[in-house]
């Protein structure tokens, strides 16, 4: 907790000035309704009409559709998300996708903006898009249909998985991600009624993080096992993450289901979960750092003369030089229920994006397989490979270079 | 966070206009003759469009296309009848109650668009209902109309086949039209 990166107070300087506004608006607008009533009224009165406007209410936030890459990789993580995979139909050909596609399209393209979609049945549920984006990705099985060679392929099988064929594989993806969860709910119903008549649905994903506006949007986010989760991550906007992420204008997704055993996490001591990470449960400082983004010193060794960073600490076996092979994570926390005996079922949706599947995530995936102590409480039970395409303008649709 | 807000306010209200036009679609000069676009101060605005147009799918028989009619010009506006190369038959329909149940009948006069206005076709509401449909509205397929107006203009536009779980009033015909499942 020495680091106040994280989880602060409030910042008072920037709060209650943002507070005092509003409320002073608040209160000199009732003043002005009230008139020379103004006066007897003492000033508790008017503070129920202020406190409303001193929470900021950002449903109405928009995240752009248009642009010539995809929302909802280099956007900032929205609080909520669910991953569906679909399964052509037998016999979908490249005219089918194309009509797919452009109706697909243009759902996302209203739903994103606040408006409902053509023929939505719950317009009043678009109203508030809360940063939705809805980002559309291609399997090997999409390409095939299409009579194209597919630019992704499965990942090759690694000693830790335990996949189960319900989390694996798909033809085609939507990710759907925003601030508010009914929201997410709509815009999936809107885009599975469009798809059904093309595909059937493989598998549907929902994901969590941190509600919006409970930490500043900064923050590294924890995940479900208390760790802070993307420390060592590109930043949009730099040249890394336009070399790390980016193919053109498209990227490829890799998304494994990971099961964390949290009974047995519990079992471990803060002492022995901060080995196994290689950074302080507190404020993900490195072990041999004080603060979250001090770099890992991995050559500083303990009075004993062993390495203070494991050798099979998750940061170091995880750690990758050079800049243009790192993967973006945009990772999301699953809690789906309870067994009888009060076991969760739960994990992450590690979600990664990169240019180049077998050059950034294939080697990085092999290195933790062989020794990661992390594994020890973490296993991937789905893994499901898509090619992300370009984006679009106001008058074209997702995938309208490779199926037009 | 306050300056944030109001950004992302303003934002959705450009991108929203912006969207709306895509959407819309209207009539070439040549296809409107309606006395309204000639009287209109402003040359280019077409008197009539159409706002998100689409027909439900449907394998054959009887189905229904619906959108947002406007009116740009000064006069009100009549459509009289429909047709589309999709079905030999097209009415313009209107939604009533009969015997307390809702049921769908030929509008007497068509669709009039108000001068400034505009008309919505919907499920449940008018509409222009397809009948004999000899070939699949698949999802997706971009179906072809044309509107013909009271006073001879016609006005085309282009129709999104969608995927619509409703759209399924009986049909109370005006006269005998054979024995078409619903639409």
């Amino acid at each position: 907790m020495a680091d106040p990166r994280d989880e602060p107070g409030p910042r008072p300087g920037v709060r209650l000035t943002r507070r005092g506004l509003f409320a002073g608006g608040a209160v000199a607008a009732a003043g002005a309704v009230a008139g020379t009533a103004m006066a007897m009224t003492r000033a508790p009165e008017t503070v129920p009409a202020a406190s409303p406007a001193a929470v900021p209410v950002l449903g109405a936030a928009v995240e752009p559709f248009h642009g010539v890459r995809q929302a909802g990789i280099a956007t900032p993580a929205q609080a909520h998300a669910v991953f569906a995979a679909f399964d052509l139909r037998a016999g979908a050909d490249r005219d089918g996708l194309a009509r797919l596609m452009r109706l697909l399209t243009d759902d996302a393209r209203r739903l994103t903006q606040g408006r409902a979609a053509l023929a939505d049945t719950e317009p009043e549920l678009a109203a508030l898009p809360a940063r939705l984006t809805v980002t559309f990705g291609f399997g090997p099985g999409l390409f095939k249909a299409a009579g194209l060679p597919a630019p992704v392929e499965p990942l090759p099988a690694f000693s830790i998985d335990r996949l189960q064929e319900r989390w694996n594989g798909g033809d085609l993806l939507a990710q759907i991600c925003a601030d508010d969860p009914l929201t997410v709910s709509h815009a999936l119903r809107m885009i599975v009624k469009d798809a059904r008549s093309f595909a059937t649905v493989r598998w549907t994903q929902r994901g969590f993080r941190r509600a919006a506006h409970t930490q500043e949007p900064t923050h590294t986010q924890r995940n479900v096992m208390g760790q802070l989760d993307g420390t060592v991550n590109p930043v949009p906007g730099d040249a890394d993450f336009e070399r790390a992420v980016w193919s053109g204008d498209g990227t490829t997704l890799v998304l494994r289901r990971i099961h964390t055993d949290m009974e047995t996490w519990d079992a471990a001591d803060t002492v022995a979960k901060e080995f196994t990470i290689g950074r302080r449960l507190s404020d993900g400082a490195p072990l041999t750092g004080s603060r979250e983004h001090d770099e890992p010193d991995f050559e500083r060794l303990t009075p004993a003369g062993f390495p203070v960073i494991s050798e099979y600490a998750h940061i170091r076996r995880a750690r990758v030089e050079d800049p243009n092979l790192r993967i973006l994570r945009r990772v999301y926390n699953y809690d789906d229920g309870l067994a009888q005996d009060g076991v969760p079922d739960t994990g992450l949706l590690f979600a990664s994006y990169q240019a180049d599947v077998a050059r950034q995530f294939v080697p990085l995936q092999r290195r933790l397989a062989e020794a990661d102590l992390l594994n020890e409480w973490t296993t991937p039970i789905g893994s499901a490979v898509f090619h992300i395409p370009p984006g679009c303008g106001p008058g074209g649709w997702i995938g309208e270079a490779l199926l037009a | 966070m306050s300056s944030r807000h109001v950004f992302v306010t303003l934002a959705i209200a450009a991108v929203a206009t912006v969207s709306a036009c895509g959407a819309r679609q209207t009539a070439s000069p040549a296809a409107v003759v309606a006395p309204a676009a000639v009287a209109s101060p402003s040359a280019a605005a077409p008197a009539l469009t159409i706002t998100d147009p689409w027909v439900k799918t449907t394998k054959e028989g009887m189905t229904a296309a619906f959108g947002t009619l406007v009116n740009n010009s000064a006069a009100d506006i009549a459509v009289v009848s429909a047709s589309t190369p999709l079905a030999p038959m097209v009415e313009l329909h209107e939604v009533v109650e009969a015997k307390g149940k809702m049921v769908m009948q030929p509008k007497e006069g068509g669709f009039v668009i108000p001068a400034h206005g505009s008309h919505t076709l919907e499920p449940g509401g008018d509409h222009i209902m397809l009948m004999k449909v000899a070939e699949e509205v698949k999802p997706g397929a971009e179906i072809p109309f044309t509107l013909t107006l009271k006073d001879g203009g016609t006005f085309a536009f282009t129709a999104l086949g969608k995927d619509f779980a409703g759209a399924k009033e009986d049909y109370q015909p005006g006269m005998d039209m054979g024995s078409d499942s619903d639409g």
